[in-house]
């Protein structure tokens, strides 16, 4: 593998810029945000940098890597730090650095009236940074490292504002749930070391040729605990919603664009353990296939824009695991969706920002209506990603989309129909609430306040949506035309991802006109129901049980609530009292013995010397009597 | 003689000298009781000896004489103190170690 020295520079601009902010302090108010920005850019033009030099090296040495330090060097248990820049790398960190930046310049408005500007500048470099060593780790103890980081960065971003209680709950809730896909992630690597005896990337595949399939099913299991944990999938989906209470650049960057999929580039990135172990891969599919109808359900019943996108970031990223779950013939399709979902809902969360921007910081759609003639701007950006998102061609979520919904269809059997069926649903559904949040927001009558004056944005927070607009259009067809991104990726996945694709259960021109019916019915219902009749500015109460439970988050809490917190909490009421009745009343009932016992034995002592000499008489009598009965 | 009626003498003489200590309140009676359990002890250690037809219990009844003397002499101190703080000499009134 050919060695570079300078990737390095990727992770330390934007982890400089980071520790300085953070260093810096109030004196760094001035400057502080163009300081994290200029960071930001930067390790984008590196990044640039790198694929230039990586277009220009032939297919089998464009992987470059670099060692940092040895880092750990005890017996058998040997681990270098050590990034590796393949094409599946430089996709996520031009992703991570592009969008970032984009995101860099919005918050430069979007955050102006906030005194803590420069921390969350510092913050979202640190996020950059760990974000940058998660997916240029070279092995998973490396990776652990940035997913550590990135979470840390979630937790500090989610909870930026934290003087409101609700939002610090969240952030504390976003960090405990990531608590258990972590440990996923311990796990896995530690079944890793105990059965294959190594953690890098290059040595667990080459290890996992031999491997017995228990062994790589457990870590492909673990490995998607890990994902789910940090990708919202089903059963560790219920903190993404909350996780809204952050600043909506965050929402984009973090929940919607990049530290979400990360579990999508965990999955792809170990396609060597999830290809041996189909057992693993089907738990995969099913997690993504049951998240994407979750996530979309409840994106359907959201009065929330935030939380009604943060739904459908759910859902898309179901999309993504489980066409990772399909194995070599999907790895290139999610990475693919990845990369297109990056660029339109990032575009969408900044276009929900302005929004908000105009609005008083307003999120409840039933108050909005009508912007569209007051925010062209955010109007078209958001109309572009809108029409990515659902799935009409050309713009990028049709040709990304529709290579999930073929993938699926063409699993093979009742299982390609029934995922292929799956994915169409949920195309449908995404067509609905994605429609439904265009009407409520931007084409229904006006039902905000008097004293609201939306208005558009300025510049810096315009600009952003408008390139990400450009992205969310032309992206699809760029890594389509010509399978670009598939053949690009090829090298990552190994051969075997030429010729599981031959069996075509649908022609794929039937596949996108049943994509594109979906579509339609989707959007029709959708104008049926909001666009020509009357919409209540306050949500109706008298509605059906099933979208009362959808505005429940489908029961997500209340199940997590009754099944962990609440016999949670009664375990360690139990335990507690254990301690104080077992452990404590052990200690104390010595005490309380000795006490007890002093006390009886006490009255024996009258200080009679005659009592005494009765009782030592008594003694001697006996003991002789004990002594002749022993030796009669 | 049977020298083992000395032994019944001596077993007398421990038996009273103990019921005395047990049953007399005053300490100078309770004294002189301690002093008849010693002799008795004595007595038997004599009476063993010759027995035996050694001399080692005569030795040890001597010193067990010696040591009566000095507990003799330290034991009246005491009973004297008490009697000069209290003016009692029963035992009984001596009872104030407990607290």
């Amino acid at each position: 593998m050919v060695t570079s020295s300078s990737l390095v520079y990727l992770i330390a601009l934007p982890l400089f810029g980071a520790i300085t902010l953070l260093l810096a302090g109030r004196r760094a108010d001035k400057w502080g945000h163009l300081l994290g920005t200029a960071m930001s850019a930067s390790s984008f033009g590196v990044g640039l940098y790198q694929l230039s030099q990586m277009l220009s090296r032939p297919t089998e040495e464009r992987a470059i890597g670099q060692k940092l330090f040895t880092w750990i060097d005890v017996a058998s248990f040997q681990v270098d730090a050590g990034l590796l820049l393949d094409q599946l790398s430089i996709c996520f960190v031009l992703l991570i650095t592009g969008v970032g930046t984009l995101i860099h310049i919005y918050s430069i408005s979007y955050m102006s009236h906030d005194e803590n500007r420069r921390r969350f500048f510092a913050y979202l470099n640190l996020f950059i940074a760990a974000m940058l060593l998660l997916v240029l780790g070279d092995s998973y103890l490396t990776l652990y490292v940035g997913w550590e980081g990135v979470g840390l960065a979630s937790y500090l971003l989610i909870g930026f504002w934290n003087q409101k209680p609700a939002y610090a709950t969240a952030s504390k809730k976003a960090f405990v749930m990531n608590r258990i896909g972590d440990m996923g992630l311990s796990f896995a690597i530690m079944i890793a070391f105990a059965t294959l005896g190594t953690v890098s990337f290059a040595g667990v595949k080459e290890a996992s040729e031999g491997a017995s399939e228990t062994a790589l099913t457990a870590i492909g299991i673990m490995l998607l605990v890990a994902a789910a944990g940090k990708s919202a999938q089903f059963p560790l989906q219920a903190w993404l919603g909350d996780a809204m209470a952050g600043p909506t650049p965050v929402s984009a960057l973090i929940h919607a664009a990049t530290m979400v999929t990360a579990g999508v580039y965990l999955i792809v990135r170990s396609n060597f353990i999830f290809d041996a172990a189909p057992t693993a891969q089907l738990i995969v599919v099913i997690v993504g296939a049951i998240t994407l109808l979750f996530g979309a359900v409840i994106g359907t019943a959201k009065d929330d824009i935030k939380k009604a996108l943060a739904a459908s970031t759910m859902s898309q990223i179901g999309y993504m695991v489980l066409c990772a779950g399909l194995g070599p013939a999907g790895y290139a399709f999610a990475i693919m969706h990845l990369l297109t979902h990056g660029f339109f809902k990032a575009g969408m969360f900044l276009g929900a920002g302005s929004v908000m921007h105009g609005m008083n910081d307003s999120v409840d759609m039933r108050r909005y209506g009508g912007l569209r003639k007051f925010m062209p701007i955010t109007f078209i950006t958001f109309g572009l990603g809108y029409l990515a998102i659902i799935g009409v061609p050309p713009f990028a979520g049709f040709y990304s989309k529709d290579l999930i919904i073929e993938t699926a269809f063409n699993a093979g059997g009742f299982k390609g129909i029934l995922l292929g069926s799956i994915t169409l649903l949920g195309a449908v559904i995404t067509a609905f609430y994605m429609t439904r949040v265009m009407i409520l927001t931007f084409t229904s009558p006006k039902r905000w306040e008097e004293d609201q004056h939306p208005h558009e944005s300025p510049f810096l927070m315009w600009f952003p949506m408008v390139v990400l607009s450009i992205g969310s259009v032309t992206s699809g067809l760029l890594f389509y035309r010509g399978d670009a991104l598939k053949n690009w990726l090829n090298p990552v996945f190994g051969d075997h991802g030429k010729d599981h694709y031959e069996e075509h259960l649908f022609e794929p021109i039937v596949v996108s006109a049943m994509a594109l019916t979906a579509v339609l019915i989707g959007v029709g219902i959708a104008i049926a129901k909001y666009q020509l009749s009357e919409i209540d500015a306050v949500a109706p109460e008298n509605v059906s049980i099933f979208t009362r439970i959808a505005r429940k988050d489908l029961l997500q809490d209340s199940f997590n609530e009754s099944v962990f917190m609440r016999p949670g909490q009664a375990l360690t009421r139990l335990l507690v009292k254990g301690d104080e009745n077992v452990v404590d009343g052990a200690v104390r009932g010595i005490g309380r013995t000795a006490l007890g016992a002093g006390a009886t034995l006490r009255r024996s002592q009258s200080g009679f010397a005659r009592s005494y000499a009765a009782l030592i008489l008594v003694g001697a009598v006996a003991l002789i009597a004990g002594i002749w009965v022993v030796t009669l | 003689m049977n020298p083992y009626n000395y032994l019944y003498v001596a077993g007398l003489l421990f038996t009273i000298g103990a019921i005395g200590v047990i049953v007399r309140r005053n300490a100078i009676v309770v004294f002189m009781c301690i002093e008849l359990m010693l002799n008795a002890a004595n007595l038997t250690l004599v009476t063993f000896s010759r027995i035996n037809g050694t001399l080692e219990g005569q030795v040890t009844a001597f010193f067990t004489m010696v040591v009566a003397a000095c507990e003799v002499v330290v034991g009246l101190a005491i009973i004297i103190a008490i009697y000069r703080s209290r003016r009692s000499a029963s035992i009984d009134d001596a009872s104030l170690l407990k607290r």
